[in-house]
């Protein structure tokens, strides 16, 4: 067996130069580490300002800044790549039974693509500042803000083609590289949720890139493409920026369904209830999820006829994810359950979306949404998809994959205790923020009434046990990385091919190609009492 | 998309034939991303030539429509030489590779001059939007915008044909050294593509820009 | 801590929406971490002696459609129930009371069809209907009351409106809820719900500079339009629209554009062809109307919409888009 990918050659160089898909994920896994540090310090500030009515540390320009700072980073440079460019960048090859991605070349050009785009975003971002919200609403962002709106949508433009290339490299890899034996119905339902999430990054992206361009333009040479005042139209920027993000939330959901999909199967020592049917609700979202951008406009001056087309199809799309939710319920019955921190996480995640989005649903209905748009029920409902769903999903995935990736277990006790405390200290930061929007406490508000000083202290202070939470894991895979036990090459006992070899992989993943034989998730020859796998014997390497 | 026809030890693929078949894979899906990226800007082209339709038409009256109509001879010109290239390819044909190569980018350079001249006329026109831009009446606004659209469409395929002619160029570098076989002629292949796009891009530019509503 | 207000009837309404909403929510929240807790305590690794192995590869497809089917059915009743009360919003009354709210940064100054002017205050009658036109001088902006559970972007350029029947009295708190820089926080007000007498009362207390029609009838002196238009008391004479159409009757009728649709001159029409003239179909007239961007603020539009208005006496204040 040679030698682990981690090892092979150390230097500097030939991390910073290398083609491995396993270090470019660790590469990118550093990189957006950093940025969730960065936008959680934004988070706390908001969260700090918010504790008195009038404000307490910051200037109305400057909470501004901060929570479009925070949305920005949080959005663009930490959660859209989030689950695919680290964890599916280190498995995806693997689980295919590959020996890398199809063009592993441009899987380095793309890392180095997200670092430029992060830094001239920083470089916006601190250099002055931006005062827009992630959204960059036109005329506001085109004319009227003082802030720097040309590096930071440059750097999002940039950072644009990092996530088509990254796109363009799964799909065709999950098309050219599978294993022999390795059919469509027999890919992990990781690999259909990081297929879905790349047709996304594939087509919604451009229209991203083109929008923030025709915004750069508009402000460089002062021309109305969407200022009514020069002869534009605000409303095609929103439509535009829409058509975009609405697909981009998908991109922020689908690799944490595919993570908690695995997660789920193994600690249960099931197949997944209905593979066919989680499978297809991936691509569906990915597809309904293209004509749903309306949804954000319905204050917005939108026609009464697009307003009802665009709820109706809100509601459509919500039905593949309740499609999944009742699978994965499915899946735990009569399985063998194990409560160890990724399946934690990922029944953290279950609760906390399906809250997220029954809240959607409120917004989704027309009436409703007048009442609740622009409002804190708005940042509530995102965060707990967001935050409360995909962030515990990555942390969920970074656990329960973490001995293949280091070939050191983290400390169990730590990792429940941790997951534990998310949820909590999770609940308590965002679940006043529903009763606050519905009393009608507007968003982007660096002070408020006094009448909801109550519920944002909660919130604060849900905030600050979140914060320490979320340090914990930090600090613990650092020890673990020194200090950890030795992982075994499938510590849960799982089936994917990815602990079909050493933790951590060898250079080349397989000794010798895998071929596939059953279908994903066949736990049928292991112990359900005590969840060992006999399947030693089908060890490859 | 690595160098040569052997293949290198850590490639993920199995097979030359394997590889080029990503490869190929690959740039078609990267030129559907393109089509979006574009299709934005068609689209709102098409909502302002509608919605602002007087103004739109000003404006398109005032391109030049000579070096416009000549600019998409040549870039038609230059694809099919192209498409010269690629059949050399599948023989082998070095020398012929890069003959057609240089002359498809010799045309594309050609296309970037006149389009640069046609930008020259028109700065000096003041056509570009601004303060001090050249239209009056109650229509310049629309103008206006139109003029936004044609500089941002025309720099963005002028970037694409920069980055073609490069790649093309690239090729012929590659065909100047012997590389390509009647086995093995990938990259023309995957170049070819590209420059087809860009090609088809103008195509839809062309009207947009300077045909409808001029009549 | 005060439960938000219920200040119209379209507000008890839509608590109701939510209250379903929620409940409905509550009962799937209730199956999903009901069985999620029952699951895990029954099916604990260990704990369970023989697992029914053999339904484990099965997938059932009647729970797939069973699920399916009852999720969509859910769904299009919480569709419907809340379309038909999105669509009152874009039913004004006719006779409603027309109310001019202007958004700029950082604040709203709204203008009275009597003349009467007040910035971030807004004073309505209880039990009629009012109905808001709002622009904005920049950025967008939202016009929010809670209290009512209604709110509408501002924009720029063009006319949006918003109505209701307040039917309580009392203060209650209106924000901007799209954000709009520096001050968005801070572009706050209250509305103020009276009866009719308190609010005839108000209105004759608040000094007013002429009604706002009166204003708009001197702005359309000053500003030239009586030059061009016929307005059936300044020259050019009234019959006389060779100049320029009409003015007289022009509100609440048709009118043909040049690219053949027909649309009703309503209040967003006027307002528009103030700032850039429409073309008629079959249009010939002596001269070309100058564009008033940049010429005439949003208040100026204002009046001369209210003023513009009154030409067309039989109709009631605005028929509505
Ligand atoms: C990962 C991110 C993510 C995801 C997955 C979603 C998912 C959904 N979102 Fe959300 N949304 C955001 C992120 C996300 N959203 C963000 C960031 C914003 C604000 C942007 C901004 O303005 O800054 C936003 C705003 C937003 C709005 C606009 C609000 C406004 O500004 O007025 C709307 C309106 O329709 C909406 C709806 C939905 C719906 C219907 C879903 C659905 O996909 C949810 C589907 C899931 C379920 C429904 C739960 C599981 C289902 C069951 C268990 C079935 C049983 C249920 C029944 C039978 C009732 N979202
Ligand atoms: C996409 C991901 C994402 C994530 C993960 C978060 C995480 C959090 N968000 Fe954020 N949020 C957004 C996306 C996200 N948010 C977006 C898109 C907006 C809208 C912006 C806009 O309106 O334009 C928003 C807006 C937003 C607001 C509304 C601001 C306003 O409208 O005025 C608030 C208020 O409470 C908030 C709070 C929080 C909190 C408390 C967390 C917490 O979960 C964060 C907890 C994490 C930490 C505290 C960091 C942990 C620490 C480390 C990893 C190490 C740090 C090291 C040192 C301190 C040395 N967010
Ligand atoms: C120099 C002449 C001129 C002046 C001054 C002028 N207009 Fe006009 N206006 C026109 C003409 C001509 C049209 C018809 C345009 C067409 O249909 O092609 C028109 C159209 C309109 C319309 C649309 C009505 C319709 O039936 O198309 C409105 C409303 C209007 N003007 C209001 C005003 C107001 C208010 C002012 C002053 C602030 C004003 N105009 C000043 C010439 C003028
Ligand atoms: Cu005005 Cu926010
Ligand atoms: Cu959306």
């Amino acid at each position: 067996m040679s030698a682990s990918y981690l090892w092979q050659d150390g230097t500097l160089r030939s991390w910073l130069l290398t083609r491995d898909h396993k270090r470019i994920a660790l590469l990118y896994l550093g990189s957006i580490t950093a940025f969730f540090a960065l936008g959680g310090i934004g988070a706390a500030l908001i969260r700090l300002q918010l504790l008195e009515p009038a404000g307490t540390i910051l200037s109305d320009a400057t909470y501004n800044r901060v929570f479009t700072m925070h949305g920005v980073v949080m959005v663009w440079l930490f959660l859209v790549p989030s689950i695919p460019v680290t964890l599916g960048n280190f498995l995806v090859p693997l689980m295919l039974g590959a020996r890398d991605l199809a063009f592993p070349r441009l899987n380095l050009v793309s890392w180095y693509l997200f670092v430029a785009s992060g830094l001239l975003v920083l470089y916006g971002l601190f250099r002055g500042g931006l005062e827009t919200g992630w959204t960059f609403y036109t005329p506001l962002s085109s004319d009227y803000s003082e802030g720097r709106v040309l590096p930071v949508v440059l750097g999002i433009f940039l950072n644009g083609f990092s996530s088509i290339a990254t796109g363009v490299n799964f799909i065709v890899s999950i098309h050219q590289l599978r294993a022999p034996g390795m059919t469509w119905y027999r890919l992990p339902l990781m690999l259909w949720a990081l297929y879905a999430t790349s047709i996304i990054f594939v087509l919604a992206t451009p229209v991203l890139g083109i929008t923030l361009l025709l915004l750069a333009f508009e402000r460089l040479f002062r021309v109305g493409v969407f200022d009514p005042t020069l002869g534009g139209d605000p409303l095609l920027f929103q439509q535009m920026f829409w058509f975009y993000s609405h697909p981009a939330v998908y991109i922020m959901i689908l690799p944490g369904m595919g993570v908690v999909s695995e997660i789920v199967s193994t600690f249960c020592r099931k197949p997944v209830f209905g593979y066919r049917f989680v499978a297809w609700s991936s691509v569906s979202i990915a597809a309904i999820g293209f004509i749903v951008w309306g949804h954000h406009m319905f204050v917005a001056g939108e026609s009464l006829y697009s307003a009802i087309v665009f709820s109706m199809f809100s509601f459509f799309v919500s039905v593949p994810s309740a499609i999944k939710v009742f699978n994965w319920l499915g899946t735990m019955h009569g399985g063998s359950i194990r409560l160890d921190a990724p399946m934690l996480y990922a029944l953290g995640f279950i609760g906390l979306f399906t809250v997220g989005g029954l809240t959607g649903l409120f917004l989704a209905s027309l009436a409703a949404d007048v009442h609740l748009t622009q409002t804190y029920f708005v940042v509530a409902h995102f965060h707990y998809i967001m935050v409360g769903g995909m962030v515990s999903a990555y942390f969920g995935g970074l656990h329960y994959w973490w001995p293949k990736i280091t070939g050191r277990m983290y400390p169990e006790i730590w990792g429940r205790l941790a997951a534990a405390l998310i949820f909590f200290g999770f609940n308590l930061t965002f679940f006043p923020q529903f009763i606050l929007g519905f009393e009608g406490m507007p968003r982007r508000y660096a002070t408020y009434p006094a009448q909801f000083q109550v519920l944002n202290v909660l919130s604060s202070a849900g905030a600050g046990i979140l914060a320490v939470a979320y340090v914990m894991p930090l600090v613990y895979f650092t020890w673990s990385l020194f200090r950890g036990a030795r992982a075994p090459d499938n510590p849960w006992g799982a089936t994917g091919l990815e602990w079909r070899t050493s933790s951590p992989p060898p250079v080349e993943n397989f000794a010798e190609t895998p071929v596939v034989t059953t279908d994903a998730y066949d736990y049928g020859d292991m112990d359900a009492r005590t969840g060992v796998a006999d399947a030693g014997g089908r060890h490859h390497v | 998309m690595s160098d040569g026809a052997v293949l290198d030890r850590h490639a993920p693929y199995e097979t030359t034939l394997h590889r080029d078949e990503t490869a190929i894979a690959g740039m078609w899906l990267f030129l559907a991303s393109e089509t979006l990226l574009f299709g934005g800007l068609f689209l709102v082209c098409l909502v302002y030539s509608q919605t602002r339709a007087d103004g739109w038409a000003e404006g398109v009256r005032h391109t030049n429509l000579a070096i416009g109509a000549v600019n998409t001879l040549v870039l038609i010109t230059s694809s099919a030489i192209y498409t010269m290239a690629v059949e050399a390819g599948r023989r082998g044909d070095n020398r012929r590779v890069m003959r057609f190569g240089l002359g498809a980018a010799v045309l594309g350079l050609a296309f970037l001059v006149l389009k640069g001249v046609e930008w020259g006329q028109e700065f000096s026109e003041n056509l570009f939007p601004g303060p001090h831009f050249a239209l009056h009446g109650p229509n310049a606004r629309a103008a206006e915008l139109f003029y936004s659209f044609y500089f941002l469409a025309t720099f963005l395929h002028g970037m694409h044909m920069v980055v073609g002619i490069g790649l093309i160029l690239w090729i012929g570098r590659k065909a100047h050294q012997g590389a390509f076989s009647a086995a093995w002629s990938t990259p023309v292949d995957v170049v070819g593509l590209y420059w087809s796009f860009v090609d088809l891009v103008w195509m839809l530019l062309f009207p947009l820009l300077y045909l409808i509503g001029r009549a | 801590m005060s439960w938000l207000p219920e200040a119209s009837a379209h507000a008890a309404r839509i608590d109701l929406l939510l209250a379903g909403l929620t409940i409905i929510s509550l009962a799937v929240l209730g199956l999903v971490f009901g069985l999620m807790v029952l699951n895990v305590m029954r099916f604990r690794a260990g704990r369970t002696t023989a697992v029914a192995r053999a339904a484990a590869g099965h997938k059932n497809w009647w729970f797939e459609i069973a699920w399916t089917a009852a999720t969509l059915v859910i769904f299009f009743g919480l569709f419907l129930w809340a379309t038909q009360l999105y669509v009152v919003g874009f039913r004004p009354p006719a006779d409603a009371i027309q109310i001019y709210v202007t958004g700029k940064q950082w604040m709203w100054k709204i203008q009275y069809p009597g003349g009467q002017r007040e910035i971030n205050a807004l004073h309505v009658p209880a039990g009629r209907p009012v109905r808001l036109l709002m622009t904005s001088e920049d950025v967008i902006h939202d016009f929010s009351v809670p209290a009512l559970r209604i709110k509408h972007d501002v924009l720029p350029g063009r006319y949006q409106s918003l109505w209701f029947t307040a039917t309580r009295t009392g203060s209650f708190r209106l924000y901007c809820t799209q954000f709009c820089g520096v001050g968005h926080s801070r572009m706050t007000g209250t509305l103020t719900v009276l009866d009719a007498a308190d609010y005839a009362d108000w209105l004759n207390n608040v000094p007013a500079s002429g009604s706002l029609a009166m204003e708009g009838e001197a702005l359309f002196i000053r500003s030239g339009c009586s030059g061009c238009h016929a307005s059936s008391r300044y020259a050019p004479d009234a019959a006389d629209a060779s100049r320029a159409p009409s003015m007289v009757g022009l509100y609440g009728s048709r009118v043909v554009l040049a690219d053949g649709h027909a649309i009703v001159a309503d209040a967003a029409f006027l307002h528009d062809a103030i700032l850039d003239s429409p073309r008629r179909q079959g249009a010939s007239f002596a001269t070309e109307m100058p564009s008033f961007r940049g010429v005439l603020g949003e208040e100026d539009l204002a009046a001369l919409v209210a003023y513009l208005q009154t030409l067309s006496p039989a109709l009631p204040p605005d028929t509505g888009n």
